[in-house]
């Protein structure tokens, strides 16, 4: 059991790196807003209307007229 | 799903023989005026129609802003006025909007994807949380101007934000708060899974060195979350000892404290049990109770600070030589004459000068028809201007004004502790002082009799009736309750709000802005002399057409389809009505006083209706009347409501019979019209002196004293800032079936409290004999005081339980909704 005298340690040190990843992330606004980024990833950008969104490979869109 | 006789934008009803709709993903939609035709015709040009298919909600009616609007829009960039909100000289610029219309998710996705589309545009981002957008730009490329009409060209209003400190001190307190949050649960985490290998030892037996070194992990872990994130209790103590006073933080601290120093002195000296898996996971819930109910305070306080959009950032000064200049408003000063124009908001308080014109004051008082203003009238700052230019004398400004009076009241309400927790508080105080005397008396007996057991049956006897389970059980079932019921659009701003409405008897309504919509539409068009319907609707139409008044535009509204005839020399008289030709005759429109005076005629006074009437020279054609339309859903909360048992009460400002109409139409048995703020408030005092327990739910300014003085309060999400502030809930989803839910909700919270206190109680007096006695072993006491604090956590979170179907609306996807 002596191998627990390291794999503690090392679990307190990723501890402390878990601990920094949320601070950063408070830091850096990620908790401003805890609901619109859930809705946004539903939405699609990839809409060849959308002024300056070009269909990058014409031939991947079959049935595009333009 | 949309039905077809509403606006498929904003969902309002669409007038009869429309001609507005957009085509939306291969289908004709039907539109109810111009303003969404418009709105929705760019949101579709720019390939952003999935805006329709994932929102939530239904979008607002969208406004079209006239020309004199949009020059507006463009003092914005003048250099002197963008000084007060925007930062960043040079090209690249900054600032914070508050963004009005956003309803939904999809209304971020919408404006996000539409602004940072034009060129010049570095970044924009929506705080959907907040609805502030903060936007950056390149100067030499696009103005401010541009990016406002952008906004407004898809249906939503921005207006520049001072980035002032209320909203830097939120985000402090905010991260400050998280922070806390994840320490404590990362720490009670680890610490809980070194105990569980602790506790094993008991029964299996564990190398003493192991064991040691394990002890000395827990409290490497435990110590951060004592010393860093406990830190608000450490100081409630302290507020609390130096006013000399026992509060909720005594306790709370005291069992913190204790627990911890006895843990890390058992560790130190290897005598003795640790609780620092009880002491870190009791913190932790404490804080995330804390946490939630910051979060519901700090929305709240935003909407004091959404008061500040009314103030126009500029004002037409016109100057001793009668030259006009505009300048920003902070600079106005008391009396400075200034003009304000037709759809002009009044930038601060004064007198009017000269010039008669309605003034629209809705955003103040929740009435909804402008009242007309003459020479000598009071106007108010932030109220709208809307027929005809006024000038004005300034009287106030800046912090003396009306508004910036409501809005320290505001800020003075929403600081302000309900009374009720501060009984609940000086309650767990008298617990606390009979605890600490008890465990004095323990300790000297046992001083006594075993000199050096003495400490850890003082131990055994803190941590076992440590209140941990009695400080959690109320405030753990009242944020599990206030957070659905916040997810189901009810923000609850006070504390007693949830205890309070579990026994409410009366719950009394206001009318217009409440039960109704607060908008009036052409119901009838009663004929009195020989002519058709038609005839007299083209007629009208032709001549209100030169009017703003929300009246005419009802008339307008009517029906979209009649041939437009034209009127002319057409003669205003603000706020009565008017005179013009239409097809080579003369004929009047307006009010009955003004068409008795036009015409020398006397006419009776209708009393239960709001009328207008048209006439041609000689005799009274038509009379038109309107009505204010019934939210939806209303019957049935009433009905709900009634089978609750809660006795229903009407009272409002209306005229009698149009109030009788209204209750009869709805189910309402008392109702009481022409009423006063003074005389609801009479009534109200009359209601509670009989027993009752009223709940007031109600939306305008003239509501404010009788919300304060209900029992519990509730105001209307779309009501005025200074109904919100009074009231103790808001209904955010304007869903008045909402109310019997909350009302359902509170009593099932009322329940919860009950059975969590008294399980409280009962494990105390159980527990506490036993550990005076010396027969609980520390190691036993900390885990009975975490299961008794797990049981009444677990118990709060049925609450949290969804018993309803939320509203319905018009997306596309309702699959998608996540409420």
């Amino acid at each position: 059991m002596t191998i627990l005298y390291m794999l503690i340690p090392l679990g307190l040190v990723l501890l402390g790196v878990a601990v920094w990843a949320f601070m950063w992330a408070v830091r850096s606004g990620q908790f401003d807003d805890l609901e619109g980024p859930a809705h946004r990833i539903l939405m699609d950008d990839d809409d060849p209307r959308i002024p300056g969104n070009k269909p990058k490979d014409k031939s991947a869109l079959p049935g595009e007229k333009e | 799903m949309t039905d077809a006789s509403t606006c498929f934008h904003c969902g309002l009803p669409v007038p009869k023989g429309s001609r507005y709709a957009v085509e939306i993903d291969g289908e004709s939609r039907e539109m109810c005026c111009p303003g969404c035709q418009a709105v929705a015709q760019a949101i579709v040009d720019n390939g952003l129609t999935d805006y329709y298919r994932y929102r939530t909600e239904q979008s607002p009616m969208a406004r079209q802003l006239v020309p004199e609007a949009l020059k507006n829009l463009e003092l914005y960039d003048r250099d002197d006025i963008q000084k007060s909100f925007v930062s960043g000289r040079g090209d690249i610029r900054e600032a914070s909007l508050i963004l009005e219309g956003i309803v939904c998710a999809a209304c971020i996705w919408l404006s996000e994807h539409h602004i940072m589309q034009l060129p010049g545009v570095l970044s924009f981002s929506v705080n959907y949380a907040t609805h502030r957008a903060q936007v950056k730009w390149d100067q030499s490329q696009i103005s401010l101007s541009q990016i406002l009409k952008a906004i407004s060209d898809i249906g939503y209003l921005a207006h520049p934000l001072d980035a002032n400190r209320q909203e830097a001190v939120y985000k402090r307190e905010k991260s400050a708060a998280l922070r806390r949050l994840a320490i404590a649960g990362v720490g009670a985490m680890q610490v809980m899974m070194i105990a569980v290998a602790l506790y094993a030892s008991a029964a299996h037996g564990m190398d003493a060195n192991l064991k040691l070194f394990l002890r000395w992990v827990s409290l490497f872990i435990a110590t951060p979350v004592i010393v860093y994130a406990a830190k608000p209790f450490f100081i409630g103590l302290w507020r609390d000892l130096k006013l000399r006073r026992l509060g909720m933080d005594v306790p709370v601290a005291l069992a913190i404290g204790a627990a911890f120093s006895a843990s890390a002195w058992a560790t130190i000296t290897r005598h003795g049990e640790i609780y620092f898996d009880s002491v870190t996971m009791f913190t932790f819930f404490l804080l995330a109770g804390r946490f939630l109910e910051m979060s519901a305070r700090h929305r709240a306080g935003q909407a004091a600070e959404e008061l500040v959009k009314l103030i126009p950032a500029m004002a037409t000064r016109v100057n001793a030589d009668n030259q006009q200049e505009v300048i920003p408003v902070s600079e106005l000063q008391p009396d400075d004459i200034v003009l304000i124009k037709p759809g002009e908001s009044v930038p601060a308080d004064g007198i009017s000068l000269g010039g008669i014109s309605s003034v629209d004051e809705s955003l103040l008082t929740g009435e909804s028809i402008p009242i007309t203003k003459l020479e000598g009238d009071q106007l108010i700052g932030g109220s709208v201007n809307i027929e005809s230019s006024l000038h004005m004398r300034v009287q106030h400004v800046g912090q003396d004004t009306v508004l910036a009076s409501i809005q320290r009241l505001l800020d003075r309400a929403q600081s302000e502790k309900p009374r009720l927790a501060e009984l609940a508080d000086r309650v767990a105080g008298y617990f606390v002082a009979v605890l600490l005397v008890f465990a004095v008396a323990v300790g000297v007996y046992w001083w006594q009799v075993q000199p050096h057991e003495a400490f850890w049956i003082v131990i055994s006897v803190l941590v076992v009736t440590c209140p941990c389970a009695l400080s959690l059980a109320t405030p753990v079932a009242l944020t599990a309750a206030t957070g659905r019921l916040t997810r189901d659009g009810i923000l609850t701003t006070r504390g007693h709000a949830l205890e309070t409405l579990a026994r409410v008897t009366d719950v009394v309504f206001d009318k217009t802005g409440t039960l109704t919509r607060g908008k009036l539409m052409l119901e009838q068009v009663q004929l009195l002399a020989e002519t058709d319907e038609t005839t007299c609707l083209q007629v009208a139409m032709a001549l209100e057409r030169h009017s703003e008044h929300p009246l005419a535009k009802a008339i307008l509204a009517y029906n979209t389809e009649l041939e437009a005839l034209r009127a002319e020399q057409v003669q205003a008289t603000p706020g009565q009505g008017l005179r013009g030709i239409v097809a080579g005759e003369t004929y009047f429109i307006g009010n009955p006083d003004f068409i008795a005076q036009s015409l020398n005629l006397s006419l009776e006074q209708s009393h239960d209706q709001t009328t207008v009437m048209l006439a041609n020279s000689q005799q009274v054609l038509a009379v038109f009347s309107f009505s204010d339309q019934l939210r939806s859903g209303v019957v049935e909360a009433i009905a709900g409501l009634k089978q609750k048992g809660c006795r229903v009460h009407l009272f409002s400002g209306d005229r009698q019979a149009v109030v009788r109409r209204t209750a009869q139409e709805i189910g309402i048995d008392h109702a009481v019209g022409e009423m006063t703020p003074a005389d609801k408030l009479a009534q109200l005092h009359a209601l509670q002196e009989g027993g009752a327990v009223v709940a007031m739910v109600g939306d305008g300014v003239n509501d404010a004293p009788v919300l304060a003085g209900a029992q519990v309060s509730l105001a209307m999400g779309s009501g005025t800032q200074i109904a919100q502030a009074s009231a103790d809930m808001v209904l955010l989803s304007e869903d008045l079936g909402q109310l019997v839910d909350a009302i359902q909700a509170a009593r099932m919270t009322r329940r919860i409290i009950r059975e969590n206190l008294t399980w409280a109680v009962v494990y105390n007096l159980i527990a506490l004999p036993l550990a005076a006695a010396g027969w609980v072993a520390p190691w036993m006491a900390a885990i009975g005081m975490s299961v008794s604090s797990l049981a009444v956590v677990i118990n709060a979170l049925r609450l949290t339980r969804r018993h309803h179907q939320p509203a319905k609306t018009n997306s596309l996807l309702p699959a998608l909704k996540t409420g």
